[in-house]
């Protein structure tokens, strides 16, 4: 997809700075110049507001680090000192703890709409599994984070998870004690998860340059699935076509994002985490932040320790494997009649599992778990089995096509004005 | 169409995934009442700010710290309004224990704006010692630590209508649902007494306020303008224990109206822009 | 390489009207967000506060001696100046000084003898010596600051060495015959 590059230095000094390191010249081929699908719709701008929630947690983050104190003594008081004494305190820790879940709100409308269009077939899988990488990453950011309040919920969160590693047979125990620093989560175990809740979101940065390296590779998934065949038809330059659609996606997002913050500040965390860290009492019913919640639902709806850690950590590992789990040859969904119908089912057993998360561990919750915990691993068995008799819609023949509808009027008005326009 | 339907799909699968952390059991839930704080617009009530500092500093405060509120908090804007003076004034009656001295020795002294209200007790194991082993939680950020369960599909309506008030709801029922334990109730033990919003009904804190209990400030005609009850009482307090936990609550709120305002109006145009833009290319019937 | 035909270029000023709107909110959001970012870097609230005024009795402070207290984290010095001192300091031919200043402009007219000075080498920030006794006052009865070699006489100005300014006097006021208000 990466062509010959269009940029011209202009200026001696660019000229200079080119023929040294072509950095401008990077930056113009892969934010200006660069072709774009010119059928992306709106959900294609979750990639840049991703970017975009990145680089605001990453600035906010820093800024709070400058005023918070990783001590299992302080840390609680000093987040408060930051929402109390700090100029616009609130704000950017507000902006941080809400900016976290909309940073998964977006990651998941992406996951899910690459899962929609086949984003994960050929040739595109190490894109994909690089997206892995960094939902990962961004799971275990988004935990050590919530670590750093210290309240009830931190407290009592980081010790189930942690624990999570000690049903790993023979060195799971070691494992937790390392994780700790200690013989439970103690102020050795806040100050590592400070030290990488820092460092993990420079990584993730390095893994997102990977992922749009990769991306740039291979040119953009469009909501076809068919592959650009003619540049010059199908795609427009990412300046200003797909930079503008960006920009309006992010504004609306941040929409949502103000409504949260400004308004509801408090919504997606839980009343438990105003309470300081105790080790000595539980809260009566401890979840974690709803974005894990599908996850943790499918981690207690199996009875066995080991399992049940095995089939979470299987839930996502499994993501990775789906350029070779489906077989289908066809990307888009919206030409795969069957898949597409398994595909809003999966998205409705996701809702479930996660509204399940929330629920006590009693009954009837734990049996609706374990049946929408088969449902989501059995929509990866089906992607296997549908390819092989499904029977996709007509594909159309290019992103042209498709975008102009084959209808001969629209055609013909596209060829009348063209010329006019070019004069 | 598809796109559409994924993304409301999606806002309301997610939307559902934030499912309220609170325990089941035998929970009364406490009814809404109406707050000056509340929505979009909203802004402390000043006057029943000072009338819950009142009861806060006469009864919560004899058991209750309130370790993170510094009198000069009290004179800041967005609270209840004290003057300067006014706050330097309250603070000299309490004495504050600093030091070590020159001699080594810790000393007290007048409080000053900077001070933080001193707490009842020297540390937990003193404050339960002194409560029948019970430990009267720390009020500085209360009313955001307690909650009830809102339950499906209120918590998604709470998203659009901005109800966030479970915490002065709660406290304030809490506060007006001290009762007689209904017939068949276990009997209560030593220290214990029944409520109907506490979850599990015992609580350990015996009623805190009586009518009449705490003397309002008068108004001209030598009443006070709001009743002294137990359940004005528990609504300033509940309005009081807000600001402690939010103290920024009003500015938050004001600041939030004009981003929301300037993101709208930048998104309208960006709409346009984006639709002229598009309508360069000369096929633009593709612009969806 | 080429992609479907661009047509920018002679179009109205509409266009160009709303384009510049649009730059210009993009414009006024970056800057509005720019505020709390660096508004965050200022003293907060607590700083601000535990930077009040403080009260200080100078009644222990014996002739010759010299205590040192902190106001707002810095260091302050408070000198009982001994007569000798006094008459050095007011004997200098103030149009001589690096920086000019009368003894009268650094202390407060009937209390000559102490004096308040902010005990931070105006050089590079190191405390100059002088205030205990045993260490070295410089040539001129006043402070050395060891890390440059700045003499300061005992009005506490400089004399000598590479500081620019004399030490400067905090903002303080007698609330009393021997207590003074510092802030």
């Amino acid at each position: 997809m990466s062509g010959h590059s269009t940029y011209q230095p202009k200026t001696g000094i660019e000229r200079w700075l080119d023929a040294r390191l072509p950095i401008v010249r990077l930056m113009h081929d892969a934010g200006v110049s660069y072709p774009v699908p010119r059928n992306l719709n709106l959900l294609w701008t979750f990639g840049g507001i991703l970017v975009f929630m990145l680089v605001a947690q990453i600035i906010t983050g820093v800024i709070l680090a400058m005023h918070y104190t990783p001590n299992a003594n302080m840390a609680f008081n000093s987040v408060e000192h930051i929402m109390r004494d700090v100029n616009f305190g609130w704000l950017l820790r507000y902006l941080h703890s809400n900016g976290a879940s909309m940073f998964f709100v977006a990651v998941y409308v992406h996951i899910f709409r690459g899962l929609y269009y086949g984003s994960y077939k050929a040739p595109r899988e190490v894109l994909w599994i690089l997206g892995v990488i960094i939902f990962l990453l961004m799971m275990a950011t988004a935990f050590m984070g919530y670590v750093l309040p210290w309240g009830q919920m931190s407290f009592w969160g980081a010790t189930v998870i942690t624990n999570l590693f000690s049903a790993l047979p023979v060195i799971g125990e070691t494992i937790v004690t390392f994780l700790w620093g200690g013989y439970s989560v103690d102020n050795p175990t806040l100050n590592r998860f400070f030290s990488l809740h820092f460092l993990l979101p420079f990584m993730i940065a390095g893994v997102v340059v990977l992922h749009i390296w990769a991306l740039h590779h291979v040119g953009q998934n469009n909501p076809t699935g068919v592959e650009v065949k003619d540049v010059r038809k199908d795609t427009v330059p990412f300046t200003p076509y797909a930079t503008i659609k960006d920009l309006f996606g992010m504004v609306l997002f941040m929409l949502v994002f103000a409504w949260f913050v400004f308004y509801q500040p408090n919504f997606m965390g839980h009343a438990d985490n105003y309470i300081p860290a105790n080790p000595a009492a539980t809260p009566a019913h401890i979840v974690p932040e709803w974005y894990f919640l599908p996850f943790y639902a499918i981690l207690r709806a199996i009875p066995d320790k080991l399992g049940g850690v095995l089939a979470m950590g299987g839930a996502i590992v499994i993501l990775a494997f789906l350029p070779w789990i489906d077989t289908s040859k066809v990307k888009s969904m919206t030409y795969r009649p069957i898949a597409r119908q398994f595909f809003w089912m999966f998205v409705l057993v996701c809702i479930g599992l996660g509204y399940l998360g929330a629920m006590p561990a009693d009954e009837p919750y734990v049996t609706i778990s374990r049946i929408l915990t088969v449902l989501y691993f059995g929509f990866f068995v089906a992607l296997a089995l549908i390819g092989i008799f499904e029977r996709p819609a007509q594909l159309p023949t290019s992103i042209a096509d498709s975008v102009l509808g084959g209808s001969g009027a629209r055609l013909a008005h596209a060829t009348a004005s063209e010329p006019q326009a070019k004069g | 169409m598809s796109l559409r339907l994924s993304l409301a799909g999606l806002a309301a699968g997610l939307a559902l995934a934030v499912g309220p952390a609170f325990a089941a059991g035998d929970v009364v839930k406490p009814p809404a009442q109406s707050w000056s704080f509340s929505g979009p617009f909203g802004k402390f009530d000043q006057a029943q700010l000072q009338r819950g500092f009142k009861v806060v500093k006469e009864v919560c405060a004899n058991c209750h710290a309130m370790s993170l509120i510094r009198f000069r908090n009290l004179a800041q804007p967005g609270g209840p309004g004290f003057t300067t003076s006014q706050v330097e004034a309250l603070a000299q009656t309490y004495q504050i224990k600093d030091g070590p001295n020159d001699s080594g020795e810790m000393f007290e002294r007048p409080g000053r704006p900077a001070d933080a209200f001193p707490s009842p007790f020297p540390n937990e194991q003193a404050a339960r010692a002194a409560n029948g082993g019970a430990y009267p939680p720390d009020m500085s950020v209360l009313a955001k630590a307690r909650t009830y369960e809102r339950g499906f599909p209120k918590f998604v309506f709470d998203i659009f209508t901005q109800y966030q008030e479970q915490g002065p709801d709660y406290i304030t029922a809490l506060l007006t649902g001290y009762a007689e334990p209904p017939q068949g109730f276990p009997p209560l033990l030593p220290g214990q007494n029944y409520n109907t919003y506490m979850p599990g009904h015992l609580i350990a804190m015996p009623k805190p306020l009586n009518d009449g209990q705490v003397e309002y400030p008068k108004g001209p005609d030598g009443k006070s303008p709001v009743p002294e009850t137990v359940e004005q009482y528990a609504k300033d307090v509940s309005a009081f224990l807000v600001w402690m936990a939010e103290p920024h609550l009003e500015a938050r709120k004001r600041m939030g109206l004009q981003v929301m305002i300037f993101l709208a109006l930048f998104a309208g145009l960006l709409y346009f822009t984006k639709k002229k833009i598009w309508s360069r290319l000369p096929d633009h019937a593709s612009a969806h | 390489m080429a992609h479907a035909t661009d047509t920018t270029g002679t179009e109205p000023t509409r266009r160009d009207f709303l384009m510049l709107t649009t730059g210009a909110f993009g414009a006024v959001g970056a800057a509005a967000v720019v505020i709390p970012l660096i508004g965050q870097l200022a003293p907060d609230a607590q700083t601000v506060a535990a930077g009040a005024p403080i009260d200080l009795d100078l009644a222990p402070i014996a002739e010759g001696q010299a205590i040192k207290l902190f106001w707002r984290g810095k260091l302050i010095f408070v000198r009982h100046r001994s007569k000798k001192e006094i008459d050095e300091a007011k004997a200098v031919n103030v149009a001589t000084l690096r920086d000019p200043q009368s003894d009268e402009q650094r202390t407060k007219a009937g209390h000559e003898q102490y004096l308040v000075v902010y005990g931070s080498c105006t050089h590079l920030g190191c405390v100059p010596l002088g205030s205990s006794p045993g260490e070295p006052k410089g040539e001129f009865d006043g402070w050395f600051c060891p890390c440059h070699g700045s003499h300061y006489d005992s009005s506490g100005r400089i004399r000598k060495g590479p500081a620019p300014l004399n030490l400067p006097v905090p903002p303080y006021a007698f609330t009393a015959d021997t207590k003074i208000k510092i802030g």
